[in-house]
């Protein structure tokens, strides 16, 4: 799968392990050799900016709405999504991703309710679960399991 | 996407889960319509969700979600010339792109898409 195009789709990033996951699976993920791009709202970019002022980690940051938008014009699409979620919102925009994109789609889902949340999950998914806020460590071990098979 | 908050709208139903957002659609309105994820109203706004994703008609006003990622789902509403001809719309598309709910005892023929039952859109 080297040189896939990987989009990391960004939820709300009040969960403060989302963006320490982002980073690290951007930077492995491109290490590897994919192509990967992070999409995200305003507050999301923004944080990463901050944390990652010289593009270390990430190569490629684009506004979340419009990635949808060029996804279903057709305009553009990826080979892996990473659906980053952990309220009903991020759960919608996965379940969009889903329905518009020929991404083979992991549901990265953390946080306080991730297993309420990932129970609620109907469409294809493959599921990566941590019910975690602070500690990202169980997240990135199961994201590593995730990213080990897809290398190969 | 967010062109949609330029517009003249209303917020019916705020903060709140896809879920229950659908079912204040299907609940309050005179005719609702299912359509896929990325389906476009308003020239610029491509409608999100968790499929069936409902539309609804009242009168002359069209229903429609609208999800944040940091606010949840809001059940939005606007009535307008444009609203009027994205009902228009809804009702003439071809079946396997928009599925139609008519509810209250409305007659079939209110609507050129084939009336089905909730689960019936889902299955093909």
């Amino acid at each position: 799968m080297t040189g896939a195009k990987v989009l990391l789709m960004m939820g709300c990033p009040e969960i403060p392990i989302q963006t320490s996951i982002a980073l690290y699976l951007s930077h492995k993920l491109t290490n590897l050799g994919f192509d990967v791009t992070v999409a995200g709202t305003d507050a999301v970019i923004k944080l990463l900016k901050v944390s990652d002022s010289d593009s270390y980690y990430v190569k490629k940051m684009v506004d979340l709405d419009k990635t949808l938008e060029d996804i279903i014009e057709k305009r553009t699409d990826f080979d892996i999504c990473f659906a980053f979620m952990h309220n009903d919102a991020g759960m919608t925009y996965a379940a969009t991703i889903s329905g518009i994109s020929q991404a083979k789609l992991y549901s990265v889902i953390f946080g306080r309710n991730a297993e309420t949340l990932s129970e609620a999950i109907e469409f294809d998914t493959e599921k990566i679960v941590a019910k975690d806020v602070h500690n990202p460590i169980r997240l990135k071990s199961k994201v590593d399991k995730v990213v080990e098979r897809i290398a190969k | 996407m967010s062109c949609i908050e330029q517009k003249k709208y209303k917020i019916l139903l705020e903060k709140t889960t896809f879920k229950e957002s659908r079912e204040y659609i299907e609940k309050n309105s005179d005719e609702v319509y299912y359509v896929h994820p990325g389906y476009k109203i308003f020239n610029d706004y491509y409608v999100i969700g968790i499929p069936p994703i409902a539309l609804g008609a009242k009168g002359t006003a069209l229903f429609f979600t609208y999800t944040k990622p940091c606010h949840g789902t809001f059940v939005l509403t606007i009535d307008d010339e444009q609203s009027k001809k994205e009902i228009d719309r809804l009702k003439e598309m071809e079946t396997d792109k928009v599925r139609a709910s008519l509810k209250k005892g409305k007659s079939p023929e209110s609507a050129k898409a084939s009336q089905t039952s909730y689960e019936d859109v889902w299955k093909k």
